[in-house]
């Protein structure tokens, strides 16, 4: 045994080694990202592990492995799971051989989201079981348990870590890394694996019948528990019941969820013991629903009555708050000091150097009027620059443009997607909107790599998650495969050049395609590639705000000139910028 | 509550706040001690505020609640004075004396404390100033100003500095381990003076 301290994700990237896992997929998804990253920096890698193009292809993946017999684990965010949801519904009546592990991490407070709903949710509608840790030593000791339970019933099990799990460290206590011996076969099987009607049917009834002993069976596996000690009973699930645990008045009763579907019959013998019970939990009111359910006569405080939030996340004075109001405490602990006001705010911004403040100032300088959907991605910074207009989900700039553009709205449509987001869900959306004959401009902002989520490689890198190199995707060739014919690849650091290629675009009908191609600054960087900085001429600097305007980070302005300090890459935009010539790499006269 | 000692470490994406993080998990390690913490990940560490939550001997949930910190160790004025509220009364500042004025400064014409002012503000708690720029330079490298601070922290922190110093050379990469060593103990030192 060994203990280390541990990211939450890391943590359960080492029970999949220990749980001896073959086959690992997924798209990256703050905050899940870190189980494949720390599995594929491994000495000792899983047999088979892939970066997949979205959540869709790499759930279908991990399935098709599970049938051949293999343990295997899909990982992804909770909007992700959206993605894959099509796949997820079935799954659960064909059901698996070896052990299937879906990681879809949920994200309440959205800290980097668009939305907050809860995994749960999808865990009840496909009737599959999920775990639900709230710790990060439990989140490593559920993954063997969610494969024994996941061949135990021939099920996908759903495992749902929070960031508050993903992201938070702890001393962890660790197995040894089991060998696998495992290799996939796939046996025939039509009536398991091809679900026409008279199979479907079969299997759903086979699905339902499985459910009293999956109840059963995670109470059994001390998942769910509970303590009586009073006629008042707090029940929590997730990260929750930690902050309830710290706070619990002597003489509570408490009950912890950390699995589902929950045994009915067992919860409400529990709460019909108590004159009064509060539900703690995060987003929606999965455990709340079914304690209500069986509560009879007994008060029940949550999220229906108004006692607790159905947004954001919980925190140990959020949860304090919850049981001060319900009458579980006679007081909160905590004083709630008020932040220091009016301070300038530091949000996260496009490093400097980044090739997509130089395409949205072209696009925002030649389509000053225009409407800009944008999509998933570090750009979706660009909002700051006001060069985002919308943003939903993964793929949909292209959709939501030609939606516009045939709506219509008489201005230009001009959107914005990365290379990954693109090749995740934009293209059939390019495919749709030349089909159908939109007229807008897509500009795909091509930096090589999934930055945002930590530098995963995608099909357009050159480069498997294992490091092994294989062909680069060829954008241009898949937006003309798409049937566009205006396709024009350049450099958005030369934003005169990318003027005059949107200026040309502009005059024309159908959808244009400019795909504005340099690499991440960050893996610049970290490749060594060094430019060189700039400096402002201070005598010569007429104290425009020209460049300040521009937004990055490495340009300051004080006594009425510009200054360029040591974040400067040397990307050069500024210089072009100038009206008067002013910035000019270091040390040049 | 439970006897936790609660630390926040604040800075700015790119400050190095995580290895800080990693540094003191792993001096707990050393001593067999429980140690909790969540940390910002992801698009938010673009350039952007960021704060670690520690808690050492922790057992139960890994955040800290405003008024509670027992320690606050800032890589920055501005983002020291932002998260002050976290810290308890009677609780320890211990700051950089560096000042990033944030973007939204120059983009959004926003008026930014004065140090004085930060500085100022900052005296209703134990307040520690530090110089780690230029400790870090004279150290070998600007690079190490994470463990310069955490050299000044270790003052207050319940930990052995011995065992926080072999955490950071365990920690560091190996080229860096000599300068790494002589940052948290210069570090240590203008913490001791202050």
């Amino acid at each position: 045994m060994e203990r280390k301290y541990l990211l939450g994700n890391e943590a359960i990237a080492h029970a999949c080694l220990e749980a001896g896992v073959d086959f690992v997929c997924g798209y990256p998804g703050t905050p899940s990202s870190e189980v494949i990253d720390t599995l594929r920096a491994q000495p000792e890698r899983p047999n088979y592990l892939e970066w997949s193009v979205n959540e869709k292809v790499a759930l279908e993946n991990a399935l098709a492995a599970a049938w051949c017999g293999v343990r295997a684990i899909c990982t992804m965010k909770h909007v992700g799971l959206n993605v894959a949801a099509d796949p997820l519904m079935t799954s659960a009546y064909t059901g698996v051989t070896g052990g299937l592990v879906i990681l879809s991490a949920d994200d309440p407070f959205a800290h980097s989201s668009q939305n907050e709903q809860d995994t749960r949710c999808y865990a009840h509608f496909a009737r599959v079981p999920c775990l639900d840790p709230a710790s990060v030593q439990e989140a490593h000791d559920m993954i063997p348990a969610a494969f024994s339970l996941s061949e135990e019933f021939g099920l996908p099990v759903i495992f749902r870590p929070t960031t508050r799990i993903c992201h938070s460290k702890g001393d962890v206590e660790l197995g040894a890394v089991a060998k696998s011996t495992r290799n996939g076969e796939f046996k025939k099987d039509p009536r398991q694996y091809v679900v026409i009607p008279a199979h479907t049917r079969v299997l759903h009834k086979k699905l339902n019948e499985k459910q009293p002993a999956i109840r059963k069976r995670l109470v059994e596996l001390g998942f769910n528990r509970c303590e009586v000690k009073g006629k008042t009973a707090v029940i929590a699930s997730g990260i929750g019941t930690t902050y309830v645990q710290e706070l619990l008045p002597e003489g509570v009763s408490f009950m912890k969820i950390a699995a589902y579907p929950i045994d009915e019959e067992w919860l409400g013998e529990f709460v019909r013991k108590h004159e009064k019970v509060l539900v703690i939990e995060e987003l929606a009111p999965e455990v709340e629903e079914v304690v209500r359910q069986v509560a009879g006569t007994v008060t029940v405080f949550g999220k229906k009555n108004g006692y607790a939030p159905w947004e954001g996340e919980l925190s140990p004075q959020a949860v304090a708050a919850i049981m001060e109001k319900a009458g579980f405490l006679n007081k909160s602990p905590f004083a709630a000091p008020a932040p220091v006001t009016d301070l300038p705010v530091r949000p996260p911004i496009l490093c400097a150097g980044c090739l997509h403040r130089g395409a949205f100032y072209a696009i925002k300088k030649v389509f000053r009027d225009g409407i800009y959907p944008s999509d998933i991605g570090c750009y979706t910074l660009g909002l700051q620059l006001g060069a985002v207009d919308t943003t939903i989900c993964m793929g949909a700039s292209i959709t939501v443009g030609s939606g516009i553009a045939h709506s219509g709205e008489t201005h230009d449509v001009v959107c914005t997607i990365g290379d990954s987001t693109f090749l995740h869900t934009g293209i059939q959306g390019l495919m749709n909107a030349v089909y159908n004959g939109a007229n807008m401009t897509v500009v795909i902002l091509d930096n090589r790599i999934t930055a945002m989520t930590g530098h995963q490689p995608n099909p357009n890198t050159g480069l498997t998650a294992c490091g092994v190199e294989t062909p680069a995707i060829s954008l241009d060739a898949v937006c003309r495969a798409c049937g566009a014919t205006f396709v024009e690849t350049l450099d958005p650091y030369d934003v005169t050049g990318m003027v005059d290629v949107l200026s040309e675009a502009k005059k024309r009908k159908g959808v244009k395609v400019i795909i504005a191609k340099q690499m991440c600054v960050i893996t610049a960087r970290r490749m060594g590639i060094k430019r060189g900085r700039y400096e402002v001429d201070a005598e010569a600097c007429t104290g425009c705000g020209t460049c300040v305007r521009f937004g990055c980070p490495a340009i300051e302005f004080a006594d009425e000139k510009a200054r360029i300090n040591d974040l400067c890459s040397g990307c050069a935009v500024c210089a072009r910028l100038c009206p008067v010539g002013a910035i000019r790499k270091e040390g040049k006269k | 509550m439970t006897g936790s000692y609660d630390i926040l470490i604040v800075g700015i994406g790119g400050q190095g706040t995580i290895l800080a993080s990693n540094i003191l998990g792993e001096a707990c390690l050393i001593e067999g001690r429980h140690i909790k913490g969540a940390e910002t990940h992801g698009m938010a560490q673009r350039g952007g505020s960021v704060e670690s939550h520690i808690r050492i001997d922790g057992l139960y949930g890994p955040l800290i609640a405003p008024g509670q910190a027992d320690l606050l160790i800032s890589f920055d004025l501005l983002e020291a004075l932002r998260y002050s509220h976290y810290l308890k009364s009677g609780g320890t500042a211990v700051v950089s004396k560096n000042l990033v004025i944030p973007t939204s400064v120059y983009t959004q014409k926003l008026t930014p404390p004065t140090e004085e002012e930060i500085v100022t503000a900052l005296k209703k708690y134990g307040l520690c100033l530090i110089d780690a720029d230029r400790i870090a330079t004279e150290a070998g490298s600007p690079l190490s100003q994470n463990v310069v601070m955490l050299g000044a922290a270790s003052r207050w922190i319940p930990l052995k500095p011995e065992s926080l110093l072999e955490a950071v050379k365990r920690l560091v990469p190996k080229k860096t381990i000599e300068i790494n060593a002589k940052a948290f103990q210069m570090g240590r030192d203008a913490g001791g003076k202050s």
